[in-house]
């Protein structure tokens, strides 16, 4: 390959180093096959399906439809920098805890799609939910158990929680 | 949003909602999926597809392929180094195509490069000369006689009837439909994806695979291969759903041969589209079905014509086809029927296994059937499955004498007791109208429709399969270690297993070893049968340890092991004093034991489809309630009531998940999923066209458990996968026809079906 770069990128707070890249790859694909930061997945390659959800200067975005080399200067947020230390934020115990993992390819880019949401919207409405998390594809639990976790969360965040 | 109690669980055994052991990895994003494997010095391998339904291949020319700076190797036909086909159930399709490609999207050649972009560039650069055929792609065309075959095998699959009771006897009720079911895609979220790593000596691949079934791959690989399978080793990697379309040969052969050639570890993963071409598919289906019934609705006999259309090559057709005909009466009792069924090849995708294998596609047409033999008795949908509903014993049109549990008319009931959902508000928000924020439905265009389905559907395999599956269990220290080769999809057996080993043996902690083909076969995550098939295997293994563990407390104690029982972590005495852990009793001493558990024999139908093909049977009911906007031909699926015969629930978390999931599976059939398919061609192999429920198209499920153990089943528990997703569809169907007045007989339900 001769179009080769060699790039920084920040993701969660840390500067990686990109060499001997093909200028054409995705985020999505330095981060999985070069940077050793596989929890993103890829499943359509479209931004159709979420699952390769990353927060790109605080938009929740599909890292497959951006260039890796256009996230220079960045700020990149992956599902591996919600717990660098191992343990699990609310969103992920709560997501062990009302059985919204099933196979689990869409389970990184929902955490990710649920924290956005919930930043950005402490208290939202069971229609806020599935707007929000309608760019995410789960094709296994029909979405029940998904709504129960953030569900869990709100309540507790919220302190109305029983 | 049925409740589960997740708040109250004490120790995670059977009928706990125990937790995913590989929760925590999956939702940090650390859990390996096959397409997160990656070996030191690895290439990436990549598949050149046919763009033609039906061509004979004149040429392949690879030269310009090989001259490519990083690419290391370039397979065709020629080099496969043992049998040149494969197949599920006969060997009819090519590793690569030699002579003739006979669909879009058949794979011809592989390349091994250092880059995926290399490989792309690669699969560019090979010249395939093709004589480009008309295909054939009417399934009734394939019936015809005069029609040529475009496989050594011939057009037809299979043929099967069933010819049962008087076949001229009428009644004051006569109704017909003609039934029509689209190509459903699985989707799996995880695309398919294998590492393959040759032995140093070249005499054997390793292969880490996400699979349904580890042993059947083996199997065929290690044909394909030309290896004793033995050389061809395989350990599950992690599997991103499934739904049937992981039970064919995908990519196995061709990893392992670039890694065999190459010398070097190979990565495959396809993309969505290439996914979309490389596994099978839910056979679309035409099935004509008319009912004789008395005037009160009872069903005196049915006439059934199935024509599946199993694209290019057998795959699982022709079992496909025995449950689309054997399941042609639905859970109603029916004495006379005439039923004639054919599985064809065509030059359109091939179709095999999905959720629901042939049951879904009988269903919509029975379930059709009914809403008519309501309507002409003047009766409810409701009332006229009651009327109907098979009760345990009754015959099944094949004769065979359903003995599972057969808790139809509690299932209907049940379901019927679940609160409808309020009306729609005079201004909703407009994500709660059909279509959602992308169109624009109009309040005042909205009808609501209520519509019902029921079920039967078979679990396990059928006709004569001497079906099995292995497990090992030790005990060491009070600590159990399980092996098995189950595949785990997603669908939660490394969960129950640990159940399974903690009621058996008092113990608490439970390890779980991969899942490789070091072990015997466990058979395949599919017709809903690891929970019984596996989930007895992993039982019979943990109470034949269990058994000489009480041999040696007895035996320490000077007491027979017959008094001794297991109660939460302690072996007790059941007629006497003694309590001791099972941890304490287990100190120092380990206990292996392997069980292999089969189910009852089945056996083959006979010339009239008469004979005892089934295992066992789980049965379902579904309500929908939907809103449709009649102008602009938008569906809101708003409500699906339902309840389940599930045996017991083993873990009832588990079980709502699968119900859920199934439902939106189902919802998607019904409105909105297909594989458009013209001339032999995929139109929509994306995401982006072939649409997929989302988060604002689930609807609220309202689930109810029927628990009624079956006394067969090893645990009590029926599988519960399948049924979510079978009448779940036709009922969707059945409120839109409601709602509309329109006579649909075709899924999906598209808006133009609704609003022209």
């Amino acid at each position: 390959m001769s179009e080769h770069q060699m790039y920084t990128l920040h993701i969660n707070g840390e500067a990686h180093h990109v060499k001997d890249a093909w200028i054409g790859e995705s985020l999505l694909y330095v981060l999985r096959e070069r940077l050793g930061l596989p929890g993103s997945k890829g499943a359509c390659e479209q931004g159709e399906c979420g699952s390769c959800t990353v927060v790109l200067d605080g938009a929740a975005v599909c890292s497959c439809l951006v260039l890796a080399a256009s996230a220079v200067g960045a700020e990149i947020a992956t599902v591996e920098g919600l717990s660098p230390d191992g343990s699990l934020t609310d969103v992920q115990r709560a997501f062990i805890d009302e059985g919204a993992v099933q196979c689990g390819f869409c389970t990184p880019g929902l955490v990710m799609a649920v924290h956005h949401l919930l930043d950005h919207n402490s208290d939202p409405t069971d229609l806020d939910v599935k707007e929000a998390l309608s760019g995410n594809i789960c094709r296994c639990t029909g979405y029940g158990r998904i709504f129960a976790a953030v569900e869990k969360v709100v309540s507790v965040r919220t302190g109305t929680s029983q | 949003m049925s409740a589960i109690d997740t708040t109250t669980r004490q120790r995670d055994v059977l009928g706990a909602s125990a937790l995913r052991p590989d929760g925590g990895a999956k939702v940090q994003g650390s859990f390996a999926f096959s397409s997160d494997l990656w070996a030191e010095n690895m290439l990436w391998g990549a598949t050149l597809r046919s763009p033609h339904p039906y061509a004979r291949i004149v040429s392949i020319d690879t030269t310009a392929a090989w001259h490519i700076a990083g690419v290391e190797t370039v397979l065709t036909y020629e080099d496969v180094p043992g049998q040149l086909t494969y197949g599920l159930i006969s060997q009819d399709q090519p590793v690569f195509a030699k002579d003739y490609v006979r669909y879009m999207g058949e794979p011809v050649a592989a390349v091994a490069a250092d880059h995926p972009e290399t490989c792309r560039r690669a699969l560019a650069a090979i010249v395939v000369t093709y004589e480009i055929l008309s295909p054939l792609s009417d399934a009734e065309a394939a019936l015809l006689p005069e029609t040529a075959p475009i496989h050594p095998d011939g057009n037809i699959i299979r043929e099967l009837r069933i010819i049962r009771g008087d076949q001229e006897v009428t009644g004051a009720i006569v109704v017909e439909g003609t039934y029509e079911l689209g190509i459903q895609d699985q989707a799996f979220l995880g695309t398919e994806a294998a590492l393959a790593l040759p032995d140093h000596d070249g005499a054997g691949v390793e292969v880490y695979v996400a699979t349904q079934w580890l042993h059947e791959d083996q199997k065929q690989m290690a044909a394909c291969l030309g290896l004793p399978e033995e050389k061809v080793r395989l350990t599950l990697g992690g599997v991103g759903g499934a739904f049937g379309a992981r039970e064919d040969i995908s990519l196995q052969v061709h990893t392992a041969l670039l890694a065999l050639r190459t010398g070097r570890p190979i990565k495959m993963q396809y993309s969505r589209e290439e996914s979309f071409f490389g596994h099978v598919h839910r056979h679309p289906a035409k099935i004509w079905m008319r009912h004789h019934a008395d005037a009160d609705g009872h069903i005196i006999r049915i006439e059934s014509r199935m024509l599946m259309d199993g694209g290019a090559y057998a795959s699982t057709s022709s079992a496909v086809l025995t449950n689309a005909a054997t399941h042609a009466q639905g859970p109603y009792r029916c004495d006379n029927a005439t039923v004639y069924s054919y599985a064809v090849r065509t030059n359109n995708p091939p179709c095999g296994a999905m959720r629901g294998f042939g049951v879904v596609q009988a269903c919509f047409a029975h379930e059709g059937q009914m809403d008519k033999i309501a309507a002409a008795a003047r009766i409810s949908p409701v009332e006229v499955r009651l009327r109907n509903a098979m009760r345990t014993g009754d015959p099944l049109i094949t004769g065979q004498p359903v003995e599972s549990v057969a808790p139809v008319e509690r299932c209907i009931r049940e379901t019927d007791a679940l609160p409808l959902p309020p009306e729609l508000a005079d201004y909703p928000d407009v994500l709660e109208l059909p279509g959602g924020s992308g169109r624009t439905a109009d309040r005042r265009h909205i009808k609501r429709g209520i519509g019902w389905g029921v079920s039967i559907k078979n679990i396990m395999y059928s006709e004569g399969f001497d079906d099995y599956s292995t497990a090992r269990a030790t005990l060491e220290d009070g600590v159990v270690t399980l092996k098995f080769a189950t595949s785990e999809v997603g669908q939660g057996f490394v969960t129950l297993a640990p159940q399974i080993a903690r009621t058996v043996l008092g113990v608490d902690d439970v390890i779980v070893e991969p899942m490789d083909t070091s072990i015997g076969s466990a058979g395949s995550t599919s017709a809903s049968r690891q929970t019984w098939m596996s989930g007895g295997a992993v039982d019979g293994a943990c109470r034949l340890v269990r058994e000489r563990l009480f041999e040696k407390v007895a035996n320490d104690h000077n007491l027979d092991p017959l008094r001794l029982a297991i109660e939460g972590t302690d072996i007790v005495d059941t007629m006497g004093d003694l309590r001791v852990s099972v941890a304490d009793a287990s100190d120092g001493v380990r206990i292996e034991e392997i069980f292999e558990y089969h189910h009852r024999a089945t056996e083959d139908l006979d010339e009239n489809g008469q004979g005892n093909c089934h295992v066992a049977f789980a049965f379902v009911a579904h309500r929908a309630v939907v809103d449709v906007d009649t102008e602009l031909g938008l569906v809101k699926v708003v409500q699906i009531a339902t309840a389940q015969d599930i045996g017991r629930a083993l873990n009832p978390l588990s079980v709502i998940g699968q119900i859920e999931g199934g439902i939106a599976q189902g919802l998607g059939l019904a409105v909105m999923e297909e594989i458009v398919v013209e001339d032999g061609r995929i139109r929509n192999p994306s995401f982006t066209d072939y649409l997929l429920p989302t988060a604002l198209d689930a609807p609220t499920v309202l689930a109810q458990f029927i628990e009624e153990p079956d006394p067969q089943a090893p645990l009590g528990a029926k599988g519960v996968g399948e049924p979510p997703c079978i009448s779940v569809t036709p009922a969707i169907v059945a409120a839109i026809r409601d709602a509309t007045g329109k006579d649909l007989t075709r899924v999906p339900v598209r808006p133009y079906d609704i609003c022209l």
